[in-house]
């Protein structure tokens, strides 16, 4: 195999796992939701891509063919972190309201703060009084 | 064949994503909130992706893509569903 293209997936694969554990690390160790939700939805991600990249690479230079699944679920990956750390974190002030946050760790004196015009956020409509139909 | 570095860089990947893996399932059985859980439970299979595209580097094949391609389909799906059972109560409505 090339020599350089052996570095570049070397390189990618040690970025690629050093991320995924700082991710992971972040989760673990991070005081509350809203804090722990940093470390998977961008780190993670970003070594995920790494792996994959580094697996895109590792193939044809291998003398395979050149295949865009790794790419395919890396766009997917970059897709949907954002998604899915936006919804839960709707699920979690839904659930916890303008309550202080559960974690004593964390050191937040107050909950959350309202919008200024004086209606209250979205995502707060309906969680005391369930839906009628 | 691969170089001894490219199996050193290998193994150090496979040994990063498993100590990920312990930590997210750490988080799963801690978590105080159920919205933990689910963040745990989404960055368990994100690691796992990442776990099978690397054990397919380390034995060259590319037969599992397909794996790690529904798994990351399927963890958006469970992702979003449990979220909305949180918000709506209900995830078909």
């Amino acid at each position: 195999m090339n020599p350089i293209l052996e570095l570049l997936i070397v390189l990618l694969l040690v970025l690629g796992g050093l991320f995924i554990l700082v991710g992971s690390w972040g989760l673990a160790r991070l005081p509350s939701l809203m804090t722990r939700l940093h470390g998977p939805t961008k780190a993670t991600t970003l070594g995920v891509g790494g792996c994959l990249i580094a697996s895109m690479i590792y193939f044809p230079a291998m003398g395979g063919t050149l295949s865009a699944h790794e790419l395919l679920i890396t766009i997917f990956l970059l897709l949907t972190a954002p998604i899915s750390a936006n919804m839960i974190a709707k699920a979690h002030l839904h659930r916890q309201g303008h309550a202080i946050d559960p974690n004593p760790a964390d050191g937040i004196s107050e909950g959350l703060p309202g919008p200024s015009s004086g209606a209250d956020w979205a995502t707060f409509h309906g969680a005391e009084s369930p839906r009628q139909d | 064949m691969t170089g001894s570095i490219l199996s050193w860089a290998l193994g150090f990947a496979l040994a990063c994503i498993s100590v990920a893996i312990l930590l997210s399932l750490f988080r799963l059985v801690r978590g105080p909130t159920p919205g933990d859980r689910i963040l745990s439970v989404d960055t368990l299979t994100i690691n796992v992706i990442a776990l099978i595209v690397v054990f397919g580097v380390a034995e060259s094949t590319q037969t599992y893509f397909e794996a790690s391609l529904l798994l990351a389909m399927v963890a958006f799906v469970g992702t979003v569903a449990y979220c909305k059972f949180l918000l709506r109560g209900d995830i078909v409505e």
